[in-house]
């Protein structure tokens, strides 16, 4: 046998392991997705929507509650981290550029993107939890306002960064004051990418359980007072998931099912604004 | 006028970056108080001890420390030649209608929450390795294994970005030297993106490190060293999750904070090495 | 119909009838297009952007086998054979044909390793005859004198001119027959360019070159015959002299008296 010839036997077996690879990571994820929609539409109805939850046995237990604390805890989070994050992603491209302090905040946002959310749940808890002496939805959406914070910053500041300087430079041929320039002329070059790291961003959040573990906690019921417990898709889930019940479990996967649609139609929408930029 | 509302435009904004630097500071601060108690408890003790008992106040940190470290190394072992074959397929094999469809839905798949993996595994997992190695399925192996398909998405489609800024030029010269794809891969794409692909490798080992759902279901939050990796285990994150909310004394809390500090700091580390040293370089490099 | 001049040497490549059409594309790049290459001679490809003079030096590689969809037809004749043939044997047909490109391509290797990697590829293992034949590989690009004392080193290290010879280098190394050169000195300073223009008449002696530029004075420096191409096909391939001094289609004399282009 030549050496070319071995090469090329080489070749095929490495190139026949890595299609393999391929063909098993993708069945993996085939076989998770079909168990999320097969059980979740199986265990979608009206009453999931329309009741709250029942102690396990009960027929009727619904996720209503989890749906709408899902909603009230990521929506604060959202009004909190998005105007936050889009000033000091602002910051960071307007102002620092590649100044020391600029930079520095850069690599911490990095680092802080892959730190593990449930540290943040046990910093929430020992400032916001162990203070007021009870767990509650301020608690649960703050842990979730840290998380979101650098990734909104990060995108901020990327998509800033793509707008060319030229549409600065002429805005302020104009005469127009910095705040300006930024706000009217900077912001509308950057939406589409600003607008998409948003959307990631609660993508993000709205799949997070560790760290409401232990700040918004759980309620099996609603409510919508803030300073109370407040339930959350996530954590019910865990909690419906690991229960011993089979109408939970059931629960659990309509949860799951929901949750991953949110956060799938959400990728997708923001690819779509990248794609649409590209596109102009 | 305008001059000052310019000035607080500017200034607030970078009031509230420096804030960022100040939370993360804050963090660091907050754990560590909250440690203290345990840390004058038990010092260094603490991660060399193996005994976590609650009810006789006493909290060592190496069991949850090993299945960390066990279940990391797992999921690595597991994961890193998957996502080298998912991304030599991506960018070398695949036919062009198939790698945007491929590549699109493994990003997607890495977008998909933890507690979804995490719940998939304990229905579905759990007997397959129960069936097949004995015990009750609830294990390190599991959790492991699951670990591994988790951050699957997130390697294969960093690595496949990373093979993916090899110059066209510089394969095609490889190829017209008489060279296969794997010549060209072994040789030109990995030598070439070799810093990216590692850094991403250390990114999501400090991912994977931290990671809490898709584990908690799976591991079982024993605290006990065994080398059988079908027996039940616990890790930093897995603790943390099982017990904060049940924590009864200053001293149970105290050292779940301290094992929040550990979490974090070795977290931060991974991470740095895989910013600063691989990453880092690779865009200077470009 | 092109007007083709009689090439009395023997000849490298036969092209006939050769069509060629990218993935997705309505209409072909390279359209029923003929013309000998002669052996042992500088044949050189010219025409405006988009003329098809690079699509057609790369099908005679089969670089666009690289990327899926594209579409051959006709036939490349070398050695009597039509490498065209889908059982073409494309390792081997690419160490006897190799290529030069647009701008250096060193690999992330050492110089030594980057001219030793084709005969690796090769099977060459024993050390002094991988040695003899880089060594040599390196004279015959003439940069032997200035890298000697540093094989080892990162061959990214070296200036563009430098690493572009070492490409050179590198492609001879497997002693090919026919060396193909894609606008190899667009990303040159003009020093270098001069220099890779001598060595590319050095190099005539041993293989038959085809290089494509859009720099005219280059075709007429360095080569023997020139062809030049327009919308996809040959128009005229004749002597070199006889292409910049007495073309035979008006085409060509508008193109290179800087009429378009």
């Amino acid at each position: 046998m030549t050496h070319t010839q071995k090469r090329i036997i080489i070749n095929n077996i490495v190139m026949a392991l890595s299609t393999l690879s391929a063909v098993i990571g993708i069945s993996f994820l085939i076989w998770i997705l079909s168990v999320l929609v097969i059980n979740g539409i199986d265990a979608l109805s009206m009453t999931i929507f329309a009741n709250e939850g029942a102690p396990p046995g009960n027929e009727d237990g619904g996720l209503k509650h989890a749906l709408i604390g899902q909603l009230i805890l990521v929506t604060y989070a959202t009004l909190f981290g998005v105007p936050l994050g889009v000033l000091a992603g602002t910051y960071l491209s307007e102002y620092g550029q590649k100044a020391k302090l600029a930079e520095t905040i850069r690599d911490v946002s990095d680092i802080m993107m892959s730190a593990p959310s449930i540290v943040i749940g046990a910093f929430v808890y020992a400032i916001v939890v162990a203070p007021t002496g009870h767990f509650s939805g301020w608690a649960g959406s703050i842990a979730l306002t840290i998380i979101m914070l650098p990734i909104v910053l990060r995108t901020t500041d990327d998509m800033l960064q793509l707008v060319p300087s030229t549409l600065r430079e002429a805005a302020f041929a104009l005469g127009a004051p910095k705040y300006k320039v930024i706000t009217q002329v900077v912001y509308r070059g950057a939406k589409a990418g600003i607008l998409t790291g948003i959307l990631l961003a609660v993508a993000r959040v709205a799949g997070e359980t560790a760290p409401l573990l232990f700040t918004s906690f759980n309620d099996n019921f609603l409510n919508t007072d803030m300073s109370q417990p407040m339930a959350s898709l996530t954590v019910t889930m865990y909690n419906y998931a690991t229960s011993p019940y089979e109408d939970w479990q059931k629960l659990g996967w309509a949860a799951a099912f929901i949750l991953s649609m949110f956060i799938l139609t959400l990728n997708i929408i923001g690819r779509l604004f990248l794609l649409k930029r590209k596109g102009k | 006028m305008s001059n000052i509302i310019d000035k607080i435009f500017a200034n607030s904004t970078k009031f509230i970056a420096f804030g960022i630097l100040l939370l993360v500071a804050w963090i660091f601060t907050v754990l560590f108080e909250h440690s203290l108690e345990s840390i004058e408890a038990f010092g260094f003790n603490f991660i060399t001890e193996d005994k976590w008992a609650p009810n006789l106040e006493k909290f060592g940190a190496l069991p949850a420390i090993y299945g960390s470290v066990i279940s990391t190394f797992l999921a690595m072992v597991l994961a890193v030649p998957l996502a080298i074959g998912v991304a030599i397929f991506l960018s070398e094999i695949a036919h062009a209608k198939l790698k945007a469809p491929v590549g699109v839905s493994i990003e997607l798949l890495a977008a998909i929450p933890s507690v979804i993996y995490g719940m998939w595994g304990l229905f579905y997992f759990v007997p397959i390795v129960r069936d097949i190695f004995g015990g009750i399925g609830i294990s390190m192996l599991t959790a492991g294994i699951v670990l591994s398909i988790m951050i699957l998405p997130f390697m294969a489609a960093v690595t496949r970005d990373a093979m993916n800024t090899t110059p066209d030029i510089l394969k095609e010269s490889a190829y017209a030297l008489g060279g296969t794809k794997w010549d060209v891969v072994k040789d030109i794409i990995i030598p070439y993106a070799k810093a990216g692909i590692i850094g991403s490798f250390i990114l999501a080992l400090g991912r994977a490190i931290g990671e809490t759902m898709a584990v908690t279901f799976v591991m079982g939050n024993v605290h006990k060293i065994s080398t059988d990796l079908t027996e039940p285990a616990t890790s930093i994150p897995v603790t943390l999750a099982n017990e904060f909310a049940e924590a009864d004394s200053g001293l149970y809390y105290s050292s779940l904070f301290e094992l929040s500090l550990l979490l974090l700091v070795i977290s931060f580390t991974i991470i740095s090495i895989a910013k600063f040293y691989f990453l880092r370089r690779k865009r200077i490099g470009q | 119909m092109a007007t083709i001049v009689d090439i009395t040497e023997e000849k490298a490549l036969k092209v006939k009838d050769f069509e060629f059409m990218y993935a997705g594309a309505d209409a072909p790049s390279v359209k029923k297009l003929n013309m000998p290459i002669a052996k042992h001679s500088i044949t050189a490809l010219i025409g405006p952007s988009g003329c098809g003079k690079t699509t057609l030096l790369r099908s005679f590689n089969r670089m666009h086998d690289l990327y899926p969809g594209n579409k051959y037809s006709g036939e490349i004749l070398f050695k009597e054979r039509n490498i065209l043939n889908p059982k073409e044997d494309l390792i081997k047909l690419r160490i006897q044909i190799g290529m030069i490109f647009q701008k250096p391509t060193a690999f992330p290797m050492s110089i030594f390793d980057n001219v030793a990697y084709g005969l690796r590829l090769q099977g060459l293992k024993n050390k002094t005859e991988l040695q003899g034949r880089v060594e040599k590989a390196l004279q015959d690009a003439a940069i032997w004198n200035e890298v000697k004392d540093r094989l080892k080193h990162d061959a990214n290290g070296l200036s563009g001119g430098q690493q572009q010879r070492l490409c050179i280098a590198r492609a001879v190394a497997v002693e090919p027959e026919i060396l193909l050169f894609d606008e190899p000195t667009s990303a040159l300073d003009p020093i270098s360019t001069a220099g890779i223009e001598e060595l590319i008449v050095e190099l005539r002696e041993r293989v038959s070159i085809i290089i494509v530029t859009h720099n005219m004075q280059q075709a007429a420096r360095v080569s023997d015959y020139t062809g030049f191409m327009y919308l996809g096909e040959l128009v005229e391939l004749g002597r070199t002299e006889e292409i910049f001094v007495t073309p035979k289609e008006r085409l060509t004399e508008e193109y290179i008296t800087g009429k378009f282009g």
